[in-house]
């Protein structure tokens, strides 16, 4: 049996255990806990180690997404969680451009970690407050050529377009 | 759609960097501690800028900028308070007191003074409204935001600020091949002619600084502003390869390239089919 993973990550709050639980054949939620500090109490609950979604997609091949958890104070799972992926998505909530500068420190790292292809997910989308992708590329600095796509990861359609871009950069490069 | 925020999160020159390198059309309002700014723009360029506890009519602009005396000034308080700014323009064009120049310029350094005002804001909420447009009874003018950009970020100070916008110097930099952007018609000092001098891809800014024995901090800001201003863009520094991803053989170990490009396949026909 072989076995893929692919990584997303991306601030607090950004969406990315929902993002796997939209396509996951699995119950993704093992590691949340409930938020206590008030500060971050923006929503019930966290993901403290991971998120681990599943895809078989035949007897020989499954595919595994793992969610990092957001909140800097558990990044030391980082680097374990990018040990081997074939590529990654790097979250972003369109509404919050306080998170903006967090998100691009967190795809240099993940670059840094191992150097696969990667896109980023503009999610929320569907949100009044969503920023416009033209802006969020100037503000996220990113170069021309790197995939920024449109997303809301509670909509199976969107999630699934965003997981063939990356699997269609992944080919590109072989 | 959304384009708003804190200015905590925002610096100005980030979203005067936006504004131009989007060539947006719009207003830009800005709530600060104790007043309200709003800077409208056409195509990227300055057009017309406001505070709201400011007298922003042309006979004030004209007085502060010297071009009128302070007993013009009073006599078109009296005389043209019905005036708009379009209509008193005219007049005082016509009967010979100013020129259209004059005129121009004046508006030009009034804007400009607005917004070198707001570098100074660190607080406030910001929102950027589409459909907003110049006053219609307002002139508007037709500036470049290029030089506005570099001199709002000769005042960063911040060690920190600048570490976090810039946090490798093992980049090189490239100039942009944007349209329309002229480097002789931005005012650099000396010292950012020194760093544009050696911008090339096969030189870090490490290597840029040591070479003009310049510190990281003031590398670090010149940098920034001319990345703000939409003249250089960061790349990789040439001559490492950097186009492989050895990440992905990792990922699929002991497979020949024909078994990866296969399997890929057999994810995106499974992932199309949920
Ligand atoms: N409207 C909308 N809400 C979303 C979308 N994606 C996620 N959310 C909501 O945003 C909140 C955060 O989503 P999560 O999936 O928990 O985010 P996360 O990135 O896993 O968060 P951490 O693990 O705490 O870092 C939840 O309330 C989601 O329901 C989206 O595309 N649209
Ligand atoms: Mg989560």
């Amino acid at each position: 049996m072989q076995t893929v993973k692919m990584v997303v990550t991306g601030p607090f709050n950004s969406g990315k255990t929902e993002f796997i639980q939209t396509v996951s054949e699995i119950d993704v939620v093992s590691t949340e806990r409930k938020i206590t500090s008030e500060a971050e109490k923006i929503k019930e609950s966290t993901t403290v180690a991971m998120d681990f979604g599943r895809i078989t997609v035949d007897d020989e091949l499954v595919l595994y997404l793992f969610g990092t958890p957001g909140q800097k104070r558990f990044d030391f799972m980082w680097e374990i969680l990018s040990e081997g992926m074939l590529g990654f998505i790097v979250m972003v909530d369109s509404t919050r451009p306080e998170t903006f500068k967090e998100a691009r420190a967190i795809l240099e790292t993940f670059r840094a970690y191992a150097p696969t292809p990667y896109v980023v997910a503009a999610n929320k989308q569907d949100l009044e407050d969503a920023w416009d992708l033209d802006d969020m590329r100037i503000a996220l600095r990113l170069d021309p050529d790197v995939k920024l796509l449109p997303a809301i990861s509670v909509d199976r359609e969107s999630v699934k377009t965003v997981l063939l871009e990356l699997l269609t950069s992944i080919l590109e490069e072989l | 759609m959304a384009l708003k925020g804190n200015l905590r999160d925002f610096t100005i020159t980030q979203l005067l960097n936006l504004v131009n390198l989007a060539q947006k059309t719009g207003s830009l309002v800005i709530e600060g501690p104790s007043e309200v700014a709003t800077i409208t723009f056409r195509e990227g360029k300055l057009a017309y800028a406001r505070l709201n506890s400011e007298d922003g009519g042309l006979g004030a602009i004209l007085h502060k900028s010297n071009v009128i005396s302070a007993a013009q000034y009073g006599t078109l308080k009296t005389r043209a308070a019905t005036m708009n700014d379009k209509e008193l323009g005219l007049l005082l064009i016509n009967s010979g007191y100013v020129t259209q120049d004059d005129i121009l310029a004046s508006l030009q350094s009034h804007f400009v003074d607005i917004i070198q005002k707001l570098f100074s804001w660190v607080e406030g909420m910001f929102h950027f409204d589409g459909d907003s447009n110049v006053p219609a009874d307002k002139i508007p003018v037709r500036l470049d935001l290029e030089n506005i950009i570099i001199e709002g970020s000769r005042r960063m100070r911040e060690w920190e600020q600048l570490k976090d916008e810039l946090p490798n110097l093992d980049l090189a930099l490239k100039f942009t091949d944007r349209p329309g952007v002229n480097l002789k018609n931005i005012n650099l000092s000396v010292e950012e002619w020194k760093v544009v001098s050696f911008i090339n891809p096969k030189n870090s800014i490490a290597q840029i600084a040591k070479a003009n024995k310049m510190s990281e901090l003031d590398v670090r800001r010149i940098v920034y502003g001319l990345l703000q201003a939409g003249l250089v863009e960061l790349v990789r520094v040439q001559g490492l390869d950097h186009s492989s991803l050895p990440g992905i053989d990792k990922a699929m170990p002991g497979k020949s390239k024909e078994e990866q490009k296969n399997l890929v396949n057999r994810l995106i026909g499974r992932i199309r089919s949920l």
